[in-house]
């Protein structure tokens, strides 16, 4: 078949350019030129990626499309790397949601930062951020991808420091990467692995080379798989990895809408759904993946419900949403976690543009408790935010409705240990609506708290964004899960559920719509009709609610158990062996050669004229027997009277 | 004449002589203790070296050796203006000559 021009180079390298134009000069262009340049780019990258949709809705393009002939990276004995693109239903969607959300959010990001001094920067990081996003989307093996993976790490560190000058700032940044580090390091592993055993990095020659050999399971899969895993949860923030996200909301809002909600990570859910063959093939690395998405999911949410940070309470909404992915993942409904991605790229950015407008409306404050009442001064970001909040509790027919379900399904149906994670996913439903609606009615219902601020409603370039979202929040889930799965079956296999029925199905709807309302109604009594209950919960169980409001200690845990010994050591090994001995030796070593040297040599420093004449002519007379005499011949002849050298 | 001058006086005696000079140098340079002897004492040395650059420039009929020689002198002229004044300059700051008490730099 006559392919079309795809341009798929072009979809990363476009935010590339972007970057390249601001980073270099963004500095002494006016901020018009800078905000065209930033937004142009992943317009355009956008606008290549919906043709490529488009063409696949008409039939005119057969997925997947696999590039060839692009650059080659690397050639080293059997290993190739070449950069080729891979275009496969799954690509295609993050495609979708990274540049249309991403592009979404620079545009908002041109309000919100107007005022901020290196804006032409944080345009320059957020261009960075996109180009290693699709590549790390586009990328047809392992390698590629960890290039992204690494960068889209990168632009995440630079953008949480973007105010490097606040401490925290720094610190979230550091934490961030470090974090993240440790996760890579897992990653690395598994493609050591995939590499040792596979001799290939490409993950179509993989999924080949498994197909092969169907008998080939467990023990080197699973290791393989649960190294990948480890990378996952290091990106997409589950426990023990999750320490970073909520600190990473001191970076601009924006920002935590794109990357620490939206796009980045999820980049781990992408990366085992990608990598699905493996996970599939091993059953104890998914269950390890199931567990650890319910218990992140169940544990953040259980954090969220006491926080005051508008902004942490999104975070930790989003460590739990995404463990719900991960539990998607874990019971093999990948595209349910897929689709789930999906929805909730729209109505978490969503609820952090939205939350951003009110701190913008607010002048910078993020205490909810001293909001309150903003309904009246804010109402286009309030029928947004009330769009995004009905949209992630699953009120019937918004978007996470269809997704959070076909997760709680598939866990459901599969039976014996699905059963115990779909009820921690069904709890986790409650507390998500609880912490939603207390977020919901603390902002924007009740008296307002706080009077030395005149909250004001932000510009267009902020709401149009945030009306977009809600649309896509209220409708993204039309497509029906089965729909989707129908669409991703290619890329991620197709699941038979069985087990499963209409009837099931509807209980289990029934069922989550109503834990959700018992949250709401919960929320909703202790925030809205009787708000010193709320105290008296909280000082009925003082020690819980402390837990909770600490965040059950883990980063201070984390800091007497990490943290501080390796500070211990690594100045240990800085203070006394690089530092003391190793340089301070060095330094003795050369200060004492010079000194002994010159306690010897300062006795022919006599200051007597005469001695100095008489080494002037012992050293004539020296030179002289040394060009005189035949030293060669000499010491032949020396050497042949002692009998050292033969005749 | 000098063929006659040649044959009369070999020429190992001119090296010999120009040696002897040389060596009395030396150690009239190691063991005088008057400033001015020591330098009369290079002066000397650098005579006796003179000596063999022409002996060999008339032996090998050569003009370089001569050249050197007065190049030598020529150095040796100004060695002699600046060391004298120095001495001179000695002289005036420590009232004696003895190089056994020019001993300033001693540690």
């Amino acid at each position: 078949m006559n392919q079309p021009l795809l341009y798929l180079p072009l979809i990363p390298l476009l935010p590339f350019a972007g970057f390249v134009l601001n980073g270099l000069a963004g500095r002494r262009l006016p901020k018009g030129l800078v905000s065209a340049i930033a937004l142009l780019a992943p317009l355009a990258s956008f606008l290549l990626v919906a043709r490529l949709a488009l063409m696949v809705w008409t039939g005119s393009l057969a997925l997947p499309v696999i590039e060839a002939g692009a650059p080659v990276w690397l050639s080293v004995g059997n290993l190739h790397v070449d950069f080729g693109a891979v275009i496969d239903p799954l690509s295609l969607v993050m495609l979708l949601i990274i540049t249309g959300v991403g592009f979404l959010i620079h545009v908002y990001s041109v309000g919100y930062m107007a005022h901020e001094d290196g804006y032409w920067r944080y345009f320059a990081y957020l261009n960075l951020f996109l180009f290693f996003m699709t590549v790390l989307v586009m990328a047809g093996n392992a390698l590629v991808m960890f290039v992204g993976w690494e960068g889209v790490g990168l632009a995440s560190y630079l953008l949480i420091g973007f105010w490097f000058h606040k401490t925290a700032a720094a610190d979230a940044g550091k934490k961030a990467f470090i974090v993240n580090r440790i996760g890579d390091f897992g990653f690395l592993i598994g493609m050591f692995l995939l590499l040792a055993n596979f001799g290939t990095l490409t993950f179509r020659e993989i999924a080949e080379k498994l197909a092969a050999s169907p008998n080939l399971t467990g023990g080197i899969l699973t290791a393989t798989a649960l190294c990948l895993f480890v990378g996952a949860t290091g990106k997409s923030a589950q426990l023990p990895l999750y320490v970073w996200l909520p600190d990473a909301m001191e970076g601009p809002t924006p920002v935590s809408a794109l990357i620490h909600a939206a796009t980045m990570v999820t980049a781990g859910v992408y990366m085992v759904a990608r990598t699905h063959f493996l996970f599939d093939r091993s059953p104890f690395a998914l269950s390890v993946v199931a567990i650890v998405g319910a218990a992140t999911a169940l544990f953040a949410a259980s954090i969220g419900l006491v926080q005051n940070d508008i902004k942490r309470v999104l975070a930790y909404s989003t460590v739990s949403q995404l463990g719900y992915m991960f539990l998607g993942c874990g019971v093999a409904a990948y595209s349910a976690a897929i689709f789930h991605l999906m929805t909730h790229a729209f109505f978490k950015a969503l609820l952090f543009l939205a939350a951003g407008s009110v701190i913008h409306g607010m002048g910078g404050e993020q205490d909810m408790r001293k909001m309150g009442g903003l309904r009246k001064h804010l109402p286009i970001t309030f029928w947004t935010m009330t769009a995004a909040v009905f949209a992630i509790i699953g009120f019937p027919g918004l978007a996470a409705f269809f997704s959070k379900d076909a997760i709680l399904h598939a866990a459901f149906v599969q039976g014996g240990l699905g059963r115990v994670l779909w009820f921690v996913g069904l709890v986790t439903a409650a507390l998500t609506a609880f912490y939603m609606f207390r977020l919901w009615y603390m902002t924007f219902f009740g008296e307002q708290r706080s009077h030395d601020v005149h909250p004001h409603e932000s510009p267009w370039s902020m709401l149009g964004p945030l009306v977009i979202l809600a649309v896509l929040s209220v409708c993204g889930g039309w497509i029906g899960a089965g729909r989707f799965g129908a669409f991703l079956a290619p890329a991620v296999g197709a699941r038979a559920a069985e087990g499963s029925s209409a009837s099931l199905e509807l209980v289990l709807t029934l069922l989550a719509v109503a834990v959700a309302a018992v949250g709401w109604y919960v929320a909703h009594r202790l925030y809205y009709q009787q708000p010193e209950e709320a105290q008296q919960w909280a000082a009925a169980a003082p020690s819980g609610y402390k837990l909770l409001l600490h965040k059950y200690y883990v980063d201070e845990a984390y800091n007497y158990v990490f943290v501080k010994p390796l500070l211990a050591i690594s100045k240990f090994i800085l203070e006394w062996v690089v530092d003391v001995a190793i340089l301070g030796g060095l330094v003795w070593l050369l200060g004492g050669i010079a000194l002994l040297g010159g306690a010897i040599l300062q006795r022919w420093q006599s200051g007597n004229l005469r001695s100095y004449a008489a080494w002037l002519a012992a050293g004539a007379a020296a030179l002289l027997l040394f060009v005189l005499v035949p030293w060669t011949s000499v010491l032949a002849n020396l050497g042949i009277h002692l009998g050292i050298v033969g005749r | 004449m000098s063929h006659a001058f040649q044959q009369d006086v070999p020429l190992s005696l001119y090296l010999l002589l120009s040696a002897v000079l040389f060596a009395l140098g030396v150690v009239g340079f190691l063991i005088k203790r008057n400033l001015i002897t020591v330098f009369m004492s290079i002066e000397l040395m650098l005579n006796a070296v003179n000596l063999s650059f022409v002996t060999f420039a008339h032996q090998w009929h050569a003009v370089k050796g001569q050249i050197f020689v007065f190049f030598v002198m020529m150095v040796a002229a100004a060695e002699a203006a600046v060391g004298l004044a120095i001495i001179i300059a000695v002289f005036r700051a420590r009232s004696t000559l003895a190089v056994d008490r020019i001993d300033l730099m001693k540690l």
